[in-house]
């Protein structure tokens, strides 16, 4: 609930909470892990106080190394800067990312709106564009693997040779399917319920002998942004103590070590 | 050597460092970031008995690093995979010439790997040539993401990254370690990113291209470039240690990889001294893949073998007694290894 707020001494008025700005802070994505980086952790602090002529925001980032990838690392400082900017009664924002490799040159790249050519001048050639629509594809590819390889187990009879003919009404109601549909919109992919499930990130479909290769490819895709995923997780949570109670579980890729979810380890015997 | 219920396994770790992160040695800020760094990736990665404060993970010293692999970590033959960094420690982060001068003293026991970085130029060539001709070595490792000057990271693909493989070419250095890092120019890219690996080695096929990490955070890129060119290897630095916290992911990831590279081209490491390789070693003998994990079959004894020294043995030309040799698997140069016991439809 938002409430009016007036500061005493300055009469300054502004009606955003701490909490709108988490809300906001929800639709920043880290590209590569696919997940918003209020879910990660990765919001250290915010405060809101008045400013001129309404609030003035501040939020300090965490990042789970000094040397994650300052092209990520630049993206998310960014585009928390531009969420936070757009709600109404925010008149300044000051965005840090601490204890970063490049955190001084991004926070100064930031706070001068200088944009990503800006910030890093010569290092930079054109935009992050392409960079963002990599990490969107392979977002697809694993939210597509996770549904193809959850009706694989569910049903014996099915082939992976068969799978290029499966539809999104084929697809049981869930997270899975609900995941991939948030990633084919994101790609401009239909979401008609007759639409074919298996398809490149153009939405080619795949000949039968193609399909075991595609189905392959995609599960080292799903495998990687999972393990990456929890990695970076467990590395804040090394890195700043306490930083934990600041992240959601993820049940993708999750493990016994994980607490919030007990799976069983059972390990093969070889028959030879 | 490592035995257990009656077999014996010859280890070579296939990626360790002597290096000096002291205090004193920090050119920067960043020195400290970098060391710090490495070191939440040991507590976060290791078991609690095998952490180590922070001042022993500073500085470790030869004597050091002879006890923990050779002594205590069943190790018969480590390779040194030096990461100069001189942009964040004084004297440099891998000490070359202690590593060096280690092992010319241990011949049998260690191999010292060089490293170089293709925007010294000319002047690195003639530099190169000279430590070669001191060293010897086989093989370099190289930081793709090493500052250096005004750049931050660099391509295999470059045209002075070329140059230099001419040169290993002409010098007999075949073995070429590559560590990709969070920087490369342009930064509009993902500098994790290896088809500059692919475009390496489909030009230079007598080299050998041994992608650390397996292409961690990029598993699946570096599957797809290695299973196409049958002179690119992996290298298991820090994967290894996911058998402990993540068991399931590692499975994942050694599945994954004898299931795109086969179980010839997949090299042990302990990353020491971000990681001891005794613990490694005897759960490594010990893992197996989750039963449930269908779409995997499971690891093997011979494939433990060939993981844990005889694929790099080989590489190395390091003699290996001939009681715990093992024949090349009858794979494909190229494409999926041994689908019909790695895929999912393969197990109904």
């Amino acid at each position: 609930m938002t409430a009016l707020h007036v500061d005493p001494a300055t009469e300054t008025r502004w009606d955003v909470t701490e909490e709108d700005i988490r809300r906001a802070l929800d639709s920043v994505f880290d590209p590569e892990l696919d997940e918003p980086i209020t879910d990660l952790g990765f919001v250290r602090s915010l405060k809101v106080q008045a400013g001129v002529d309404g609030a003035r925001v501040e939020v300090h980032l965490r990042l789970p190394t000094s040397f994650c990838s300052p092209n990520f690392a630049y993206l998310m400082a960014s585009d928390s800067k531009d969420v936070i900017s757009a709600l109404p009664t925010v008149t300044q924002v000051v965005l840090e990312l601490d204890d970063h490799h490049d955190s001084d040159l991004i926070n100064a790249g930031v706070a001068a709106d200088a944009g990503y050519r800006g910030t890093f001048l010569h290092e930079a050639e054109d935009s992050l564009d392409e960079l963002r629509w990599t990490f969107r594809r392979k977002a697809h590819t694993a939210a597509m693997e996770r549904c193809l390889t959850e009706l694989l187990r569910a049903n014996a009879s099915l082939v992976e040779t068969e799978m290029g003919t499966i539809r999104l009404w084929d697809l049981p109601a869930g997270r899975n399917k609900e995941a991939l549909l948030r990633r084919r919109s994101a790609l401009g992919l239909p979401e008609a319920a007759d639409s074919i499930v298996l398809v490149n990130h153009e939405g080619h479909t795949y000949p039968p002998d193609a399909i075991p290769m595609a189905l392959r490819r995609a599960r080292s895709t799903r495998i990687s942004i999972d393990g990456n995923a929890h990695f970076c997780r467990g590395l804040l949570r090394t890195r700043y103590e306490g930083s934990g109670a600041d992240q959601s579980a993820r049940p993708d890729g999750a493990e016994p070590a994980d607490h919030h979810e007990l799976l069983p380890l059972i390990v093969k015997e070889i028959h030879p | 050597m490592y035995s257990k219920d009656g077999e014996n396994y010859f280890i070579v770790d296939a990626h360790i460092a002597l290096w000096d992160a002291r205090r004193e040695n920090q050119r920067n800020i960043h020195g400290k970031q970098f060391i710090d760094c490495f070191y939440d990736y040991h507590r976060n990665l290791s078991p609690d008995a095998e952490q180590w404060t922070y001042e022993e993970f500073l500085y470790q010293g030869g004597e050091r690093l002879m006890k923990d692999l050779f002594e205590d970590g069943y190790v018969d033959h480590a390779i040194f995979q030096p990461a100069y960094l001189g942009a964040f420690y004084d004297n440099g982060f891998a000490q070359v010439e202690e590593a060096y001068g280690l092992a010319a003293a241990n011949p049998g026991k260690l191999t010292y790997n060089h490293c170089y970085d293709p925007r010294d130029g000319e002047a690195g060539l003639d530099r190169l040539r000279a430590d070669h001709e001191k060293m010897g070595f086989k093989g370099v490792k190289l930081y793709t993401a090493e500052w250096h000057g005004e750049s931050r990271g660099y391509k295999l693909s470059d045209p002075w990254s070329y140059r230099y493989f001419e040169e290993c070419r002409k010098l007999g250095i075949k073995n070429i370690h590559i560590h990709k890092g969070p920087t490369v120019r342009p930064l509009d890219r993902d500098a994790f990113d290896v088809a500059d690996v692919d475009h390496a080695a489909s030009d230079f096929t007598d080299l050998n291209f041994v992608v650390e990490h397996v292409g961690l955070p990029r598993l699946e890129d570096f599957c797809w470039i290695a299973t196409q060119e049958p002179n690119v290897h992996g290298g298991l630095a820090v994967a290894m240690p996911f058998m402990h916290t993540r068991p399931r992911y590692f499975a994942q990831i050694i599945g994954e990889l004898i299931y795109w590279i086969g179980e010839d081209r997949i090299q042990f490491s302990s990353d020491y001294a971000i990681w001891t390789p005794r613990w490694l070693i005897e759960r490594f003998v010990d893992f197996q893949i989750p039963e449930d994990m269908t779409e995997y079959a499971p690891l093997t004894t011979a494939q433990k073998k060939k993981i844990l020294g005889l694929n790099a043995a080989k590489m190395y030309d390091i003699p290996v007694p001939a009681e715990l040799q093992l024949p090349d698997a009858d794979e494909t140069k190229t494409g999926p290894r041994q689908p019909e016991r790695a895929d999912l439809a393969g197990v109904r």
